[in-house]
């Protein structure tokens, strides 16, 4: 364990209640600097939740600390500033505004405009289909397009920490396994990612650490690869007899 | 795949600071505002120069109005509550101000410092607009939708009955003088009467300068990093927090923004010749702005001008329609306007710009009110049907169809010259598949 990268965000018995409905309850885990955890389970198990209750959009009860301060209850706005972005589920494009507006307010807490325009410039060099469609109003765009747009717009906030929601969904699998590819290459440049996905599959295969979550609680946790050869994840998640 | 540093060159810059892109624009509003001022008369009589002061007050309500409606996707519906505001502060100010300094009120040769009051009454009209807005924003945050539309619409009804309830108006310049704030203090605008004999120091010129200086902010706001915050909550909520967008602080300036502009209008309304009351806060005329602004399309500024323009045109040209057909002039400014459009669309056509399809449609337009004049008439003579008669139907058929045809408004959210440039290439067929992407 001693050789272990630190931990950049703790969760520590988080609960989330939507007033009777308890979503996620004591849920707990670590993801380490310049590590990629992915979070799995089954529809409404709490994934979304979980979160939603990181980067502040619900209100959550138990302990979350960022880069060893503690960060429950502290406004989306302010964590974006601190370098923790959310991605949210269902891509979050603004529709009627074009891409480059879309990437604009991908860098809108930033000041250092020189610095903006070399990232984007790397997000182009990810997405270059992003690039020829800077004019184009983003609802336009395809599904694929769509998800690109977010991932690079997530980017161009400079996270230190990156919360991603089922990047991979109702994408063809050629898509996905593209989207996957460059998951892993945010990933190598420094970034550490915390991955929603319905996907175990893929996230099982870029994942360092896997979280199984079960209606609400955590199931199971350990490496990636650990998990992906358990029976139990083979079983109810990879489709394995 | 292109290498780093050409990326680079190749991303589009943020203008730069120059001195030329500031103040053209204000030079510009101060061009359009003497031309109106000095031309306009020599075209139309003082009826119509009347009807094209109220256009202008208009228009600025319907700009300001979408910077709350349309960037920001708050449905606000008391925007005439704030424009009531600014009415009468700057009223009172003009009023009071030349009760007290001149000793008197109603005469005309006081033009230079009657109008220095006005620009002094137009500016505190819209702070304190300003600030009630921000009381009304306030809400904003915890409401959405249908229950942000009933709260807004409630503050303007409040407006409206505390003006009603306001004090007697004071005509006298001794009492006045003797005694200014403590006569202020009862609040003396006349109830519901209306404010009295606030001279019209709002010329053409005054007006359409302060439209072109609302429209001019109002743009720099939509450009603005606070704009493009603006239509991003208007989008997608959760999206726009997770970019880092403070929700509170950016609905309240979107409450603030319009309501100081709109305070603006309110207060170039109040001097020109009409007397405020209380009705002018009223929900109706809150409606008539609303109209403007989906018309024209939430978010886009020269739309909702043009909205405001036009509708407010054709509903005094809808008083007499068969009017135009009996006075030439009229008949040929339209036809000249129509080829020139007409002209315009075919020269761009020429040179490969799409905005031909704009002018093409615009140029139809003074062609079909032409037809419609020898209609009416036609119908007068023939009939003995007079069209004004179903004046308030028509507009209503018109906004009907205007919303069938453009479901989103007349631009949606884009301006008007953004549908002009160099014609698009078409779409590569199949460019969308996923066969592009180099596999892993
Ligand atoms: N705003 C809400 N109000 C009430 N209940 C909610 C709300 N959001 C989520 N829930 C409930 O909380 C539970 C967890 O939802 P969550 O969205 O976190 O699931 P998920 O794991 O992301 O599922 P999926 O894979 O389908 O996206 C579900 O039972 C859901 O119905
Ligand atoms: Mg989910």
């Amino acid at each position: 364990m001693s050789d272990q990268p630190p931990v950049i965000l703790s969760v520590r018995d988080v609960s989330v209640r939507y007033g009777a409905i308890r979503a996620i309850n004591n849920v707990s885990f670590d993801v380490r600097q310049g590590q990629i955890l992915t979070l799995i389970g089954a529809n409404g198990a709490g994934k979304t939740t979980t979160l939603r209750a990181i980067s502040g959009m619900v209100r959550a009860s138990g302990q979350v600390r960022f880069k060893d301060q503690p960060i429950t209850g502290v406004r989306p706005d302010l964590l974006v500033r601190r370098g923790l972005c959310h991605c949210p589920e269902g891509r979050g494009i603004f529709a009627n505004m074009t891409v480059q507006e879309n990437l604009d307010l991908g860098a809108f807490t930033r000041t250092d405009a020189d610095e903006v325009e070399k990232d984007k410039a790397r997000v182009f060099e990810l997405f270059p289909r992003i690039k020829e469609r800077l004019k184009q109003n983003a609802g336009t765009l395809s599904g694929g397009e769509q998800q690109m747009l977010a991932i690079g717009r997530a980017l161009l906030a400079r996270p230190v920490l990156l919360l991603m929601d089922e990047p991979s969904l109702g994408l063809a699998p050629q898509l996905v396994q593209t989207i996957f590819r460059i998951i892993r290459e945010i990933n190598q440049a420094g970034v550490s990612i915390l991955l929603v996905e319905q996907n175990a599959h893929m996230a099982l295969r870029v994942a360092h650490h896997a979280v199984v979550l079960e209606t609400g609680s955590v199931r199971m946790s350990g490496p990636a690869a650990d998990l992906a050869a358990s029976d139990e994840v083979r079983k109810a998640y990879l489709g394995h007899g | 795949m292109k290498n780093l540093a050409q990326n680079i060159a190749d991303v589009p810059r943020s203008v730069a600071f120059r001195p030329a892109t500031i103040l053209v624009p204000w030079l510009a509003c101060l061009a359009v505002a003497l031309g109106v001022h000095h031309y306009l008369p020599m075209i139309v009589d003082e009826y119509w120069v009347n009807v094209f002061r109220r256009m202008g007050v208009f228009v600025m309500a319907a700009v300001s109005l979408n910077v709350v409606n349309g960037f920001a996707g708050q449905f606000s519906m008391g925007h005439a509550g704030f424009m009531a505001i600014g009415a009468y502060v700057a009223a009172g100010f003009s009023y009071y101000g030349s009760l007290y300094f001149r000793g008197e009120a109603n005469v005309d040769d006081f033009m230079i410092q009657g109008t220095l009051l006005m620009l002094v009454g137009i500016v505190a009209g819209a702070f304190a607009a300003a600030g009630a807005g921000y009381l009304v924003g306030l809400p904003s945050l915890r409401l959405r939708g249908d229950y942000l539309a009933i709260v807004t619409l409630g503050f303007g009804e409040i407006i409206r009955v505390t003006l009603e309830l306001t004090g007697k108006q004071v005509y006298d310049a001794k009492a006045f003088q003797d005694a200014p704030l403590s006569t202020l203090a009862t609040l003396p605008f006349n109830g519901s009467t209306g404010f009295e004999r606030v001279l019209p120091y709002a010329n053409l010129f005054w007006v359409w300068l302060f439209v072109g200086v609302v429209c001019v902010v109002a743009y720099r706001i939509k450009n603005s990093s606070a704009g493009r915050a603006f239509l991003s909550i208007r989008e997608d909520e959760i999206a726009a927090r997770s970019m880092g967008i403070d929700l509170t602080k950016y609905k309240v300036r979107a409450f603030v923004l319009a309501a100081f502009l709109g305070g603006v209008a309110g207060a170039i309304y109040a001097h020109t010749g009409v007397n405020p009351s209380p009705t002018d806060a009223g929900f109706q005329r809150s409606f008539d702005i609303i109209i403007f602004v989906v018309l024209g399309g939430l978010g886009s500024l020269s739309g909702t001008a043009i909205a405001a323009t036009l509708l407010t045109g054709l509903s005094e040209v809808l008083r007499g329609p068969e009017s135009i057909v009996n006075s030439p002039a009229g008949v040929w400014s339209l036809a000249g306007i129509a080829l020139a459009l007409a002209v315009g669309s075919a020269l761009l056509k020429a040179v490969g710009n799409r905005g031909w399809r704009v002018l093409a449609v615009a140029s139809v337009a003074p062609v079909l009110l032409v037809c419609f004049a020898y209609l009416a008439q036609w119908l007068a003579t023939a009939w003995g049907v007079k069209l004004s008669d179903y004046r308030m139907i028509l507009y209503a058929l018109l906004l009907i169809l205007v919303m069938l045809l453009r479901p989103n408004g007349l631009l949606g959210v884009r301006e008007v010259w953004e549908l002009f440039g160099p014609e698009k290439p078409a779409r590569r067929p199949g460019a969308v598949g996923p066969g592009k992407e180099p596999a892993p």
